[in-house]
């Protein structure tokens, strides 16, 4: 089996046990559902301010809802001893890496792309800048997110308090990530300035983080 | 190597008696700021050594990947908790500074910034070491380091473009230091350098004693024979 094939086949597998159980998606969607209800009423905000505060809200909310599915990513391949099947198996880690990161990116688009009007509708939202670099942003945020969230969660499914865990390892890396994300959204509904920086600031970011996470994904999935 | 550890405690000692009657009475009083300056001599000390601990805690984390080596690791441990613990006093003297000068506790300045997140991702990866299991540790470690430093150059320039929106007309660095002041700086430098290395060799040696400690205790463990452990198993 080739790398590639090797990676569709373990795509395939996630995305068939997520078609037939709906775990993550369903608990990342109501999670965020939550998010946005409680952050509505306790903030009560005019269009005018929503618009400064909305791209900090947004990404607040689907980064705490990742971590929902992201945790679920390896715990699961912890049953039946599939974690070691694999360390033993010559497929090479990088394609289950990569298998496992655009899985979780599928979920979390597919959860962005639901949960985004529900925000245009409860902030009364409009953008104000140019809204075609909305979906860049929102997919190289969103791959900064998984790629990272995906190699943490490799690495706390080891530790005694797994689901803890990771969100202590991801969110002070993601600190530059959640920025740029941030800025560029709220740069683009305000139309004060460009977005321009913060999205190849992300880019760098995804780019670094991607070669890191497939360089040294081997030794995370081998530690003993 | 054992005879070098009193002679470079006592060197520590002294240093560090010389460079606090240098920073509270020998350095003159700042002009505008007057006595509160002094909290400089231990704030930017306790900085550079910090960075520099994190520097080697991130080259000794390359050296273990690379050559699987115990001692890397201990060192990368060593370094990043004494990082931490000066990292923690710059994040606190800077505040009692800023406050007086200032006017404010805190401000989202590129420094300021950069030496918070460089404190939570080092928290976090103590965080780490402390919850994986023994065997797995120094590896995952090692790894997050990585992962840590890559991450600096983001922050710095996430931040300092950040700053650049929104310009804030606190303190610009800028301007000359007394010479006084800065050999007064530079004493402390040496001290707290030479502080941080005695705290990092002791507890280099504790750590070293508790893996021998934990490695006998195991190896009891399985020689011992069966029979004897029924009576007290839990």
């Amino acid at each position: 089996m080739t790398k590639t094939g090797l990676t569709r086949a373990t795509l395939m597998k996630d995305l068939r046990l997520e078609w037939r159980s709906k775990d993550a998606i369903n608990s990342m969607l109501f999670f965020s559902l939550l998010v946005v209800v409680i952050f509505s009423f306790s903030f009560d905000p005019t269009a005018e301010e929503s618009r400064h505060i909305a791209g900090g809200l947004i990404w607040v909310a689907f980064l705490f809802a990742a971590v929902v599915a992201l945790n679920q990513t390896w715990a699961r391949e912890l049953r039946n001893q599939v974690l070691d099947a694999y360390r033993v198996s010559p497929a090479p880690p990088n394609s289950l890496f990569l298998a496992k990161a655009v899985g979780n990116f599928i979920f979390v688009t597919v959860l962005e792309a639901l949960m985004t009007p529900l925000f245009i509708v409860f902030y009364n939202l409009r953008a104000l800048g140019p809204a075609y670099q909305l979906p860049i942003i929102a997919m190289l945020g969103t791959w900064a997110l998984v790629v990272n969230g995906t190699f943490f969660a490799a690495m706390s499914v080891r530790t005694r308090n797994r689901e803890i865990m990771l969100p202590l390892l991801l969110f002070p890396i993601s600190i530059p990530a959640l920025l740029a994300m941030v800025e560029a959204t709220g740069a683009i509904l305000t139309g004060d300035f460009s977005a321009r920086f913060w999205i190849v600031l992300l880019a760098a970011y995804d780019l670094l983080f991607t070669m890191a996470s497939l360089f040294l994904f081997d030794f995370v999935l081998q530690a003993e | 190597m054992k005879r070098v550890f009193p002679i470079l405690a006592v060197i520590t000692a002294l240093l560090l008696a010389y460079a606090a009657y240098e920073a509270l009475v020998v350095a003159p009083t700042e002009q505008t700021m007057g006595d509160v300056q002094r909290i400089f001599y231990y704030h930017v000390p306790s900085a550079w050594t910090a960075f520099i601990l994190f520097f080697i805690n991130f080259f000794a984390s390359i050296v273990y990947l690379i050559r699987r080596t115990m001692k890397a690791d201990i060192i990368a441990l060593v370094t990043a908790e004494v990082g931490v613990v000066f990292c923690t006093v710059v994040l606190v003297t800077g505040p009692i500074w800023a406050r007086p000068v200032w006017g404010i506790w805190w401000t989202w300045d590129l420094r300021l910034t950069l030496t918070l997140v460089l404190w939570l991702i080092y928290v976090s990866y103590l965080v780490l070491r402390r919850f994986s299991s023994s065997g797995q540790t120094p590896l995952l470690a090692a790894v997050l380091a990585v992962f840590g430093a890559l991450d600096v150059p983001l922050v710095y320039f996430s931040i300092w473009f950040f700053r650049t929106q929104h310009p804030q007309p606190v303190i610009g660095g800028g301007g000359s230091i007394d010479p006084r002041m800065l050999h007064v700086l530079l004493i402390n430098w040496a001290a707290f350098s030479c502080f941080a290395a005695l705290v990092c060799w002791s507890r280099y040696r504790l750590e070293v004693l508790q893996r021998e400690i934990d490695e006998t205790q195991a190896l009891e463990a399985l020689l011992e024979p069966r029979g004897s452990h029924t009576g007290s198993a839990r």
